[in-house]
């Protein structure tokens, strides 16, 4: 079973509707005690970084302690900027710190130097991944593969990064530090490739049901 | 590198895709899930649903559009015509639509951008504008282009963005279904004129039109509805075209 967190921050029917259609069962816990019978976590979210608030405290804990016990985590764009230890969006707020780096603003540092149009922000349409190490989340996915996003702020690249995007700057579209990962375009709506990638997930969900 | 968007509309009244549909080998050459499908395998990049009957009776069968395209389909899913109040948004989204589009509403209402933009964020919130050339400058019109009203669009534009707005979906009343190209001064001032990307709408006939809407017109993405149904390749097809006119697209 994969828990889904629901805290609030967008819409869960399409993760929902992909993870239906791969053939896994899934569950929006409504308390954090039922995440202790999940063997998958997917944390997923749009919006503000602000909206983790709703997370801090019970859930953020119950989550941590899943991830203790080897349980695999997958954030998704406001997810995955989680994963880091917190946003200039709401600097106040901390992340789960299971990844070091903080996420920022994505600007546009190659503006007005050869006479383009300044890149627009948010950062919104399909983009390519460039694949940096091999990554147990991306089997199977290609260099160039290209992915759907839709955000404003972005984790740096550091040692867990295992897929970047250039847009402006380079960032990290996909992060990996063993059981945990996370995505900042949305899988969901990334055609096959995104179908690929969660599938990946759910294989990785699966081996760690087994191994208990 | 950012892709350019194709998108591909469906017009829907009652459940079915009712303009410009002759595909050979369709079950039913109606069917809006069996439409996406086609559209999905052949590379496009995104859906329009618009409703084009939007009456409060035809509601449920507007869900049961969206749920079933989106049950088969996993790329953004927009959903327009009609949509006039938070409730209508909240069914739209509850049965599988990622973004919404607003225009009337949106003219009316404005404070309704903000507003959503809050609850669902800006990425969900496409706002509308169809607009008509007028001398120099472009005004907006709302009921489905019926209704003139003295808004400037460019201004509108800017505005809507300002309010959370997260995207544009810019309609030109004078070139839509004549096939004659994008109007690309249109498209390239409400481009340059807010910082959210812009759709462009009305008037693709040749693959050409995209190529000159995304240089001259500053677009972000282009939508078009008759001009995919000519063959069974037409998606494929252009992306070819626009790949070798050296514009990014997704392959």
């Amino acid at each position: 079973m994969i828990a889904l967190i629901d805290y609030g921050a967008g819409n869960l029917t399409s993760v929902r509707k992909a993870l239906t259609y791969l053939g896994a069962a899934h569950v929006t816990p409504t308390t954090p005690k039922e995440l202790e019978a999940c063997l998958g976590v997917i944390v997923p979210g749009v919006g503000n970084f602000q909206a983790t608030e709703a997370l801090a405290g019970v859930w953020t804990a119950a989550i941590r302690r899943a991830v203790r016990y080897s349980v695999p985590l997958l954030g998704i764009c406001l997810g995955l900027q989680w994963l880091f230890d917190g946003s200039d969006e709401a600097p106040s707020l901390a992340g789960l710190g299971a990844m070091p780096g903080t996420c920022a603003l994505m600007t546009d540092s190659g503006k007005g130097t050869d006479g383009s149009a300044p890149l627009k922000v948010p950062h919104v349409g399909w983009n390519s991944l460039h694949l940096t190490r091999s990554s147990w989340l991306l089997e199977g996915v290609g260099e160039g593969d290209q992915v759907y996003f839709t955000h404003s702020f972005a984790a740096p690249v550091t040692a867990d990064c295992v897929a970047s995007t250039g847009y402006g700057v380079e960032f990290a579209s996909v992060v990996e530090r063993n059981h945990i990962a996370g995505v900042q375009f949305h899988p969901e709506k990334s055609g096959d490739v995104g179908l690929v990638i969660l599938g990946n997930f759910l294989a990785r969900v699966g081996a760690h049901a087994t191994s208990q | 590198m950012l892709s350019k968007r194709i998108i591909a509309c469906l017009d829907v009244r009652d459940g079915c895709v009712v303009k410009g549909v002759n595909f050979e080998g369709l079950r039913n050459a109606g069917d809006p899930a069996e439409l996406a499908i086609r559209y999905n395998h052949e590379g496009i990049d995104e859906v329009v649903i618009l409703d084009v009957t939007a009456t409060i009776e035809k509601r449920k069968a507007l869900a049961d559009t969206i749920h079933s395209v989106a049950q088969h389909i996993f790329l953004p899913l927009c959903v327009g015509g009609g949509i006039r109040d938070e409730q209508h948004v909240e069914a739209a989204i509850e049965a599988g639509a990622d973004k919404v589009s607003l225009n009337t509403a949106a003219v009316t209402h404005p404070e309704l951008i903000t507003t959503l933009a809050r609850r669902y964020g800006s990425q969900a919130i496409i706002v509308a504008i169809d607009a008509k050339r007028y001398d120099d400058r472009f005004q907006i019109y709302v009921r489905s282009g019926q209704e003139s009203t003295e808004r400037d669009a460019i201004e509108w534009a800017a505005e809507a963005a300002d309010r959370g707005a997260g995207e544009i979906l810019l309609t030109s009343i004078d070139r839509d279904g004549t096939k004659r190209g994008f109007d690309c001064p249109l498209t390239a001032a409400v481009s340059e004129a807010v910082s959210i990307p812009v759709i462009a709408s009305g008037g693709a006939g040749t693959f050409d039109h995209f190529v000159d809407v995304f240089t001259i017109g500053k677009a972000d993405a282009a939508l078009a509805a008759s001009i995919f149904h000519y063959s069974e390749h037409a998606v494929a097809d252009l992306k070819t075209h626009l790949d070798h006119a050296g514009i990014p697209v997704r392959r």
